[in-house]
């Protein structure tokens, strides 16, 4: 990579943070408001941890709402039935959600394609039934509802995040824990070996490599950040409901991760971004906002089959 | 007798003659001198005989070619050696081991490389990238999902060694994708020479060339051998190259051991010309 390159990149991602880290303060003079801001950093955790399966390891879940919402009741349970501590729910909806990834993981680990996506779809739809069944406990179909997020006390200080923008900015904390995770594992062996399974996965098994493995660990640290961002839902609302649970979530994370682009790191983000947004906006023009979408998403798909970030830069060609 | 005993009993025979101190027939004791060993090695698919009775021994350090008009079984034969098919008779020693039974994991960990007839690259990752998921793999560092810097330099140094040693450093940096097929099979051999094969296996690795890929190849061919002293067998349809490099070859036809030795033996054996180089000219 070359040194203007180099200092573009750096550049770039320097306004990047810093309009994260300002957002509060901009965000409702461009006609949008907090809660929305952090909302896209809640699913822009969930879907970039969804493409480090979907994209980078070449496995389409279809069930990724299953981990959101196990982090989000997990997360709300604790507040409600156990104590009203903010870090201890986002850490028990992640452990959760992350331990049913894990443990679930190998039933899918050695499925392809279809079956991958199918088996995927079914265990999500598994958690679905049971938040909607087990009514005394999860609120059923109503949702589960009576928690609310606790001020943090850090040393003898409080930091009451009721407020909307301090709330953003444990959700900003959390996006860039995630987010550094994710890239470092990208950088890892591991995270090559996942680009080679998703590139010609027979070629790495005849070099030795035990696939499987790899896409069961892509699965789990995928399912547990997917939690995490399930937990911060969960707060962002002071509510969640068996519709976090649903295929239609997990189709819809999909569907964000196509519309920018599943091959580039932050592609997942941008379509976020225009989801959230549009949802917002659309929502509350028409009931029918999706059918906009999915005009939306058929044109992106159409126009630009990379997504929108993939259509701004080929990779490779510097060095040629 | 069939040709293929009769090879056998040759190639043993001169084995022990080489090392002084004969034992006939003992398979054990000459899949000890030999690199690869095959003894009576059989494989069929259902009722078709793929491979029949081969047995044949490759020392360490040979150049050694595989010919054989088509469906002559020559890939089900380097199938058996990489362990993609079990044989349904006879044994496979490697460096003295009985290796028969073993998964191509375990044989690509003795040493035991293969490229394949079709390219199997990673197309939408430079050529830096193939070769070091390569020797991330062969280093078995996978599952890390953490490197220290001394060891990230040191996969980075072997895999800038790697493409100096296949004249591919100036374009690392290019998608494998976007290369021409003779630069994609070139990677292949780079993927393959990472695992620090004992035994390279190429399947025809001149495949749908042009003359000037051809030439290349062949050179790094050669140049593998000569100076970084590898092992290898390969199958290749151009007799030209064939007989230009290999110093011993062998043989198939209808899956049976039809003939090995030099060049010169070969072109002057009777049963090649009927079977192979006569339908050939």
């Amino acid at each position: 990579m070359s040194a203007a390159r180099r200092s573009l990149r750096v550049a770039g991602s320097a306004v990047f943070w810093l309009a994260l880290l300002t957002l509060p303060l901009w965000l409702t003079h461009v006609g949008g408001y907090t809660a929305l801001g952090t909302k896209i950093l809640v699913y822009g955790i969930a879907a970039l941890a969804l493409n480090l399966l979907l994209g980078f390891t070449g496995g389409l879940s279809f069930g990724h709402a299953a981990w959101f919402g196990l982090g989000a009741y997990g997360a709300g349970m604790t507040l409600k039935y156990l104590a009203p501590s903010t870090p201890l729910a986002i850490l028990v909806g992640t452990v959760v959600g992350g331990v049913a990834a894990t443990l679930l993981g190998p039933l899918v680990m050695r499925r392809r394609g279809i079956y991958f996506a199918m088996i995927t779809i079914a265990i999500g739809q598994l958690f679905y039934f049971i938040a909607v069944r087990w009514n005394n406990v999860t609120g059923g179909e109503d949702g589960l509802a009576g928690f609310e997020r606790a001020p943090l006390h850090i040393g003898p200080w409080v930091y009451d995040i009721h407020h909307d923008a301090k709330y953003y900015y444990v959700v900003l904390a959390c996006f860039a824990v995630a987010v550094v995770i994710m890239k470092l594992l990208l950088a890892s062996p591991l995270g090559h070996t996942w680009v080679a399974i998703r590139e010609n996965r027979r070629r790495l098994q005849f070099l030795g490599v035990r696939i499987d493995l790899y896409i069961w660990a892509a699965f789990a640290i995928s399912g547990t950040l997917t939690a995490l961002a399930g937990t911060l839902n969960a707060l962002l609302f002071n509510f969640t409901s068996p519709q976090d649970l649903h295929w239609i979530l997990s189709g819809n994370f999909v569907i964000m991760i196509v519309l920018g682009g599943m091959r580039k790191f932050w592609g997942p983000l941008i379509g976020v971004a225009i989801f959230v947004v549009a949802q917002d906006y659309l929502s509350s023009v028409t009931d029918n906002w999706m059918t906009a979408i999915g005009l939306l998403f058929v044109l992106i798909v159409l126009l630009f089959p990379k997504g929108l970030l993939g259509m701004l830069g080929r990779r490779g060609k510097e060095a040629a | 007798m069939s040709g293929g005993a009769a090879a056998a009993a040759m190639v043993a025979g001169a084995a022990a003659g080489a090392a002084g101190a004969a034992v006939a027939g003992a398979a054990a004791d000459a899949g000890r001198r030999d690199l690869l060993r095959l003894d009576g090695v059989c494989r069929h698919f259902g009722r078709l005989q793929a491979v029949q009775d081969v047995s044949f021994g490759m020392r360490e350090g040979e150049l050694r070619a595989v010919i054989g008009p088509n469906g002559a079984g020559k890939t089900t034969f380097f199938n058996l050696i990489t362990g993609f098919v079990a044989p349904t008779a006879g044994d496979i020693w490697f460096d003295g081991a009985n290796i028969g039974d073993e998964s191509v994991v375990r044989r690509v960990r003795r040493g035991i490389v293969r490229t394949f007839q079709i390219t199997e690259i990673f197309p939408d990752l430079t050529v830096y990238e193939n070769t070091r998921v390569a020797v991330e793999t062969a280093a078995r560092l996978n599952g890390r999902a953490w490197l220290a810097r001394a060891r990230r330099r040191e996969v980075a140094e072997r895999v800038d060694e790697l493409l100096v040693t296949v004249a591919l450093a100036d374009k690392a940096h290019r998608l494998v994708g976007e290369l021409a097929h003779g630069d994609q099979r070139v990677v292949e051999i780079a993927l393959a020479l990472a695992m620090n094969p004992r035994l390279l296996l190429l399947d025809e690795p001149t495949a749908g060339m042009g003359d000037r890929e051809t030439e290349h190849m062949v050179e790094l061919v050669r140049r593998l051998h000569a100076e970084h002293g590898l092992s290898i067998l390969f199958i290749e349809h151009d007799m030209g190259i064939v007989f230009g490099i290999a110093q011993r070859i062998m043989v198939l036809d209808q899956g049976r051991f039809l003939a090995e030795g030099t060049p010169g033996e070969i072109s002057a054996d009777e049963k090649v010309r009927a079977a192979y180089l006569g339908e050939a000219a």
